[in-house]
């Protein structure tokens, strides 16, 4: 008899279902469910499994489920990977689309800290937009492993439809090559606005995604643009950083996975990051030179929030504009340590307003005491305060305010 | 059965003894005069004041042991217990029938006595009853029904005469052949022993046990040896690593760190937190959070809370060592640094229960707290909290001092919307522990709702950036994340009597459906 098992069960496994189906010949639907939440949900789980059976037209078969207090929308993706699983039928039951979800993205928005999120662990999806990083990132690649894949992919896609992100940008990183493709008709027409390419090499890499993306949103009549964040974690993959910089408009940032561009190398990942060095400044000017955001590795020490503050400083010096999290608690040392200090923001009011009072007074160089102010400094004075501001560190009307006090 | 003015089912009467039905917050007096142990003479105890017998069973013994007596005990060896269980041990040896248990709190290790509830030895407990032993009350296999009081509510059933001690069995770390004995010192060290004083001081009968008899006089003595009968020397009272922790740790959980951070964010908005304000949380990963969160708080304000109630940590001995608190007033410690402070620090002081949650005290330590951080198992849309049962009927805790806490200015409860898929906030709690009159702000993690009572706090907060929302959306929000929860089954049989503070019964849980 063909049998087939989905989801997770086991002491540590909370917020989770294991389902296992076996198609038979005869004799209805046999159900067992055992579930930690039985005496409040038990009638519900069942009811619930019933449905699920008889929308996907099973007749007969024998259903056990491990529940840990797993949500509908996770019991849902459960049986119905079990049931692709065993039928291989393309028939998909989506769960309601909460209107929470309907948000759109932009361009230019904030990617300081984007949390990584395991594909195929409903758990931690939960209150993830919570937390507030400027994205989440639903991951179909490094994260789950192979034999998951088919399931992670309707774990994830249902993700996209039943939990409130809160407002953070809703990505996914894609597997490589054709079950990327794969992953990408699974997710895209549930408002995903940001598609991360692993282990990038090439712009034509992206073209393929971004044709892929296009005929889904075409055929799904759904107009918005999905924006592409490419990964680099090849020596190859850096020497074209530009090329895949400018690939295609919709990509929108570019970002350098160091564990696997280190081990591409063939050298050890230090702390100090010297071998990195290169790569990392050719990222930075590469994504600079096509108007697009640098994004930094992800700092892998959850527990080291002062490495991961100094680290986040270096980056910042580089020129990177946002890293990846691999936990909630990074979250707000990321946003910190990106967003412009109070003596950076003072020193660009004091720059702004004599560069103001040069301007009134018609003069044609900027002094700040005995200080020249070249103009690009004025520039990066300008970009400053801009960040101050639309992180609400500054009052847009700051200078009238300055004047008044 | 009655109904109380909770509008909840209540026995009116509980095993055999006439019970009052709770008649609403600060409604109940009683009159008349304090239970009193029998009158001593110290003719009958030898003249050079030896109180040591060989053996737990010949003081027993010599205490009279025989069916249907109470017995106490108090929890400060917590999991590391090892005399508890060793009391039954010998009633069982000697035939005696029908205790009565009278724990503090109990705790996993003493998951054996339901050997004792089984053959007999012991007909209820009247105390905590958590995890296997809570599952065997809730499944109605108990003979006698079990009483939960919080630890305030112990000492007044116990001043008052409700509940009568024959025999008080206190564990000690440190004791003289008098009697006298205190929580510091020797291998077990608890550092206070402040659950013990009701019991030394309305049992009949009062046994120290120590493994660390020490000369005359064993000071400062948190028992003394005037109401001592026996000293009992064994090799061990308890194991040191369960009796405290080597160390307490603040949640590593990114959730419950949020609900901690959100809690402060509150305290500091509320304008709660202020110089000289007095604070009380738990040991719970959170809880602790929410100390060093306030810490930071106060230490960048320059600031300085006056006291705190313990139980103590290392979080809130920091506090004190760095000048952010001004004493800890102290009925319990949870671990080392707690139990080193109170040995070293003369602003670290023993406090215990008898004189800060008792209903029959001239006042109370609890009405003075200007911050109360407790947690609970369900909040209603009432505000009313459970502490003892899940949802699902099972009686899984103690109330330990979560009633009596409930009477300070401003209780914060600060929960997570739901646990794994199972709402905190409900329609209707499973069990009524506190009234919804006395708990004032909920924090979750998708919210603060605070109480329609009180307008000051909601006043305080608005328009500085709270995520406030009220308690019906929090359930709500619960709802459509979870799906609405069906409601355990009950059968009739009431198999434990939940008391308000003070001696009535606020509710009763019923044995769940097989």
């Amino acid at each position: 008899m063909k049998q087939a098992i989905t989801g997770n069960a086991g002491p540590k496994v909370r917020s989770d279902i294991e389902v296992t189906l076996e198609l038979t010949d005869s004799g209805g639907i046999e159900l067992i469910v055992k579930s930690k939440v039985k005496s409040m949900y038990g009638n519900a789980i069942e009811k619930q499994c019933r449905d699920l059976l008889e929308y996907f037209g099973l007749k007969n078969a024998r259903l056990h489920v491990d529940d840990t207090g797993a949500l509908p929308f996770v019991i849902a993706a459960r049986v119905e990977a079990a049931v692709k699983a065993l039928s291989g039928t393309s028939v998909s039951f989506l769960p309601e689309m909460i209107a929470e979800n309907e948000y759109v993205s932009s361009r230019d928005r904030f990617r300081f800290s984007r949390l990584y999120l395991p594909g195929n662990n409903p758990g931690m999806f939960l209150n993830a937009g919570l937390h507030s990083p400027d994205g989440v990132i639903l991951d179909l690649e490094d994260s789950v492993a192979p034999d998951k894949k088919d399931e992670a992919k309707i774990l994830v896609r249902n993700a996209l439809r039943s939990v409130n992100f809160y407002g953070a940008e809703r990505m996914v990183r894609i597997n490589q090559g054709e079950r990327g493709l794969a992953d990408l008709e699974c997710v895209i027409p549930h408002n995903v606005h940001l598609v991360l390419i692993p282990k990038c090499e090439n712009a034509q890499t992206l073209h393929k995604v971004d044709e892929k993306i296009k005929e889904i949103k075409k055929r799904e009549g759904q107009p918005e643009t999905v924006f592409l964040m490419p990964i680099i974690e090849s020596a190859g993959g850096v020497e074209r950083a530009y090329e895949i910089a400018t690939a295609t408009p919709n990509v929108v940032a570019l970002a350098i996975g160091l564990e696997d561009y280190t081990a591409d190398l063939g050298v050890q990942r230090t702390r100090e990051g010297n071998e990195s060095l290169y790569a990392r400044n050719r990222i930075v000017v590469a994504a600079k030179a096509a108007g697009i955001q640098p994004i930094d590795s992800v700092f892998s020490d959850v527990g080291d929030m002062e490495g991961l503050l100094n680290n986040v400083q270096s980056s910042k010096a580089m020129g990177f504009e946002g890293m990846g999290c691999i936990h909630p608690r990074q979250i707000a040392v990321i946003r910190e340590g990106f967003s412009p200090s109070s003596d950076e923001i003072e020193k660009a009011k004091k720059i702004m307003l004599a560069y103001r009072d040069a301007i009134d007074r018609g003069l044609g160089v900027v002094a700040m005491g005995s200080k020249m102010i070249d103009p690009p400094v004025v520039a990066r004075a300008e970009k400053t305060i801009n960040l101050a501001v639309k992180l609400g560190l500054l009052s847009g009307k700051w200078s009238e305010e300055e004047v008044t006090e | 059965m009655v109904k109380n003015a909770a509008g909840r089912m209540v026995p009116d009467e509980i095993n055999g003894r006439e019970a009052i039905p709770f008649q609403g917050v600060g409604k109940h007096r009683p009159s008349g005069r304090k239970y009193a142990p029998p009158i001593p003479t110290c003719i009958d105890y030898p003249e050079d004041n030896n109180k040591v017998v060989a053996s737990l069973r010949e003081a027993l013994e010599k205490c009279g042991l025989r069916d249907g007596m109470t017995i106490s005990t108090h929890h400060h060896l917590r999991d590391g217990d090892l005399i508890s269980n060793k009391i039954f041990e010998i009633a069982a040896s000697m035939d005696v029938k029908d205790l009565v248990w009278l724990p503090s709190a109990s705790f996993p290790c003493n998951d054996p006595v339901i050997e004792y509830l089984g053959n007999g030895t012991v007909n209820r407990i009247e105390g905590s009853m958590n995890g296997p032993l809570g599952r065997f009350v809730s499944e109605g296999r108990m003979k006698g029904m079990a009483v939960l009081r919080s630890h305030g509510g112990r000492v007044q059933a116990i001043q008052d005469g409700e509940v009568k001690i024959d025999i008080a069995v206190l564990a000690a770390p440190a004791a003289d052949a008098f009697g006298n004995a205190k929580g510091t010192g020797g291998p077990s060290a608890t550092g206070v022993l402040g659950y013990a004083k009701a019991d030394y001081l309305y049992a009949d009968k009062v046994i120290v046990v120590t493994d660390n008899l020490v000369d005359l006089p064993c000071f400062p003595m948190e028992i003394e040896g005037n109401y001592v009968d026996y000293v009992v020397v064994v090799d061990k009272i308890g194991i040191p690593e369960k009796i405290v922790s080597g160390t307490t740790q603040i949640t590593k959980s990114p959730d419950r760190l949020l609900i901690a951070e959100l809690t402060a964010s509150f305290l500091e908005k509320s304008g709660l937190m202020r110089d000289g304000a007095t604070m009380q949380a738990g040991a719970g990963g959170t809880s602790l959070a929410i100390a060093v969160y306030v810490h930071e708080m106060l230490r960048k304000k320059g600031w300085k809370f006056r006291f705190g109630f313990g139980g103590s940590t290392k979080y809130m001995v920091k506090m004190l060592e760095e000048g952010q608190m001004g004493y800890i007033l102290d009925a319990q410690a949870f671990d080392l640094d707690a139990v080193k402070s109170i040995e070293q620090n003369p602003n670290h002081i023993p406090y215990p229960v008898f004189n800060a949650y008792n209903y029959h005290s001239k006042g109370n330590l609890t009405t003075m707290m200007d911050i109360m951080i407790l947690g609970a198992t369900e909040i209603d849309t009432g505000f009313n909290g459970n502490v003892v049962t899940h949802s699902d009927g099972l009686l899984l805790h103690g109330i330990g001092g979560w009633q009596n806490c409930l009477h300070a200015r401003n209780v914060i409860i600060p929960v997570p919307l739901f646990r794994d898929r199972i709402p905190v906030i409900v329609d209707r709690v499973t069990t009524l522990c506190g009234p919804g009159e006395l708990i004032d702000v909920i924090v979750t993690e998708r919210g603060i709702a605070i109480n329609p009572r009180r307008q000051d706090l909601i006043d305080s907060v608005k328009g500085k950036g709270l995520p406030l929302v009220t308690v019906e959306e929090l359930k709500e929000t619960a709802e459509r994340i979870c799906g609405k929860p069906e409601t355990a089954a009950f059968d009739e049989k009431v198999v434990a009597a939940i008391k308000w503070v003070d001696g009535t019964v606020i509710d009763a849980v019923r044995k769940v459906k097989s």
